[in-house]
């Protein structure tokens, strides 16, 4: 595993999330800091339909400002920005967040590949990526351009994560700077720009 | 796919390229989608260099079909959105209704499943007869797709469900009939309607509308080009008329906005 204290403050976290990642994510929030210094997108696969749930769920979670992406707006620090039902998120090199309806990757729309890989670009070093439980393999190829890009790669344990397989392909095909149980991710994200 | 096979400068070059030699202009799409739609062709086609690829695009007449159906992005669905269908039919249509002729721009249409969607609720509304749409599209292939009104079966099921939620009256499978893995709709639905290609960047106004639908096509172009293009709608919009837009897409930020009337929660807008 690569070095796991690492000085290059956080530009981004972009945290990517299947089957099984709600829990992580209802357990993580309420333990976050309130002036986290970065801003935090979260690309989580859902039925199409449930459009507003996600966002409501962790509203009430977290003091942190919590809403779903609008095409065009710019991320900024302390706010989460949660990728809308069947759109792919993309981040522009001004750090805005173009929205796209093009043919789902690995299954999915959101697809957490596409963030990851266009964030990985803008943000190089100082991007982290986080991947959670589910069940396709969708984020490897983005952590893959993330680590290429010397952005930092953090996956659930796939030993006690609900569903293993995503964060499984994950730790087999990229080379990981952490792998962390989803206890102990809260006050990750909490020192990143300690 | 590879990410960073192609950087962006490379994509400037590309698209400088594209509007010299077949006067598409493509500088003013949102960066981080184009660039995604390149690299992906060129991984798609096997390129083995950017210069290969370049000079393809930029000689290749046959490729450069290619190039512009799959750049664009082509996705749709009837009835997508079906609270938007139905405040359509419940809240916009009624009130056209009361003229005497209808005209519809549909633009950006792609292969044409929102603009027999719309025909499919003015049919069932008793006023498909006085009614004209007009669906434009960028890309001629696409728009010989539409003409011909055929979608793959598989999805009809899906489509089914989204007319039912959004009120639809009837066993939508009486709009189509099953041809081997198509379902060719109904020439009643198409005779209203009018093919052309237009392009959003650089033709003009050609008629007043009382509606203009286009959604999801303004995700992909940058704030520039979306206000330019909110100035060729409102050009083109009867007063009183309305601008229906995708579920992600907002009039907001453009300086004209407070001229227009939002209905209700839907992405409509009512020019007052």
């Amino acid at each position: 595993m690569a070095e796991t204290v690492d000085s290059t403050p956080c530009g981004a976290l972009i945290i990517g999330g299947s089957a099984g990642s709600l829990d992580v994510l209802l357990e993580i929030f309420p333990a976050l800091r309130n002036d986290i210094g970065f801003p935090i997108v979260l690309v989580i696969h859902r039925k199409a339909s449930n459009e507003s749930l996600l966002t409501d769920l962790l509203k009430s979670r977290t003091t942190l400002e919590v809403s779903e992406a609008e095409e065009k707006e710019f991320l900024s620090p302390g706010k989460v920005f949660i990728a809308p039902a069947d759109y792919h998120m993309l981040i522009e090199e001004d750090q805005s967040i173009s929205l796209d309806y093009s043919e789902k990757v690995n299954y999915s729309r959101p697809s957490i590949d596409v963030t990851f890989q266009s964030a990985a670009e803008v943000f190089r070093e100082k991007l982290v990526c986080i991947l959670l439980s589910g069940s396709n393999a969708d984020g490897v190829e983005g952590l893959k351009s993330a680590n290429n890009f010397r952005g930092r790669v953090v996956i659930q344990n796939p030993n006690t994560a609900i569903m293993p397989y995503m964060p499984q392909q994950a730790v087999l095909n990229v080379e990981p700077h952490l792998i962390l149980d989803s206890h102990d991710m809260a006050d990750y994200i909490n020192k990143l720009n300690d | 796919m590879i990410s960073d096979a192609i950087d962006n400068e490379q994509v400037e070059i590309l698209l400088n390229d594209v509007l010299e030699s077949h006067g598409y202009d493509f500088l003013e799409y949102s960066h981080a989608s184009i660039k995604r739609r390149i690299i992906r062709l060129y991984g798609l086609d096997n390129f083995v260099s950017f210069a290969e690829f370049r000079y393809t695009v930029k000689t290749d007449k046959q490729y450069f079909k290619r190039f512009l159906e799959e750049i664009t992005v082509n996705v749709t669905e009837m009835f997508r959105d079906p609270s938007f269908y139905k405040s359509l039919r419940n809240d916009v249509l009624p009130v056209l209704g009361t003229y005497p002729f209808i005209r519809i721009w549909v633009a950006g249409c792609s292969t044409g499943e929102e603009a027999y969607s719309l025909a499919i609720v003015l049919k069932e509304l008793n006023l498909l007869n006085k009614s004209l749409i007009y669906a434009t599209d960028i890309n001629p292939s696409v728009l010989d797709k539409a003409k011909k009104g055929m979608f793959p079966l598989n999805y009809l099921k899906q489509y089914s469900e989204n007319y039912l939620q959004s009120g639809g009256l009837k066993d939508f499978s009486t709009y189509y009939t099953a041809n081997y893995s198509l379902a060719k709709f109904d020439e009643s639905l198409n005779s209203k309607m009018i093919f052309s290609t237009h392009n959003l960047v650089s033709d003009h106004s050609f008629n007043e509308f009382q509606l203009i639908l286009c959604r999801n096509v303004l995700i992909y172009f940058d704030k520039d080009l979306q206000h330019k293009v909110f100035n060729l709608f409102d050009g083109s919009i009867e007063k009183l008329g309305y601008l229906a837009l995708g579920s992600k897409e907002s009039l907001e930020f453009w300086p004209k906005a407070k001229e227009y009337k939002r209905v209700k929660m839907e992405k409509i807008w009512r020019k007052l």
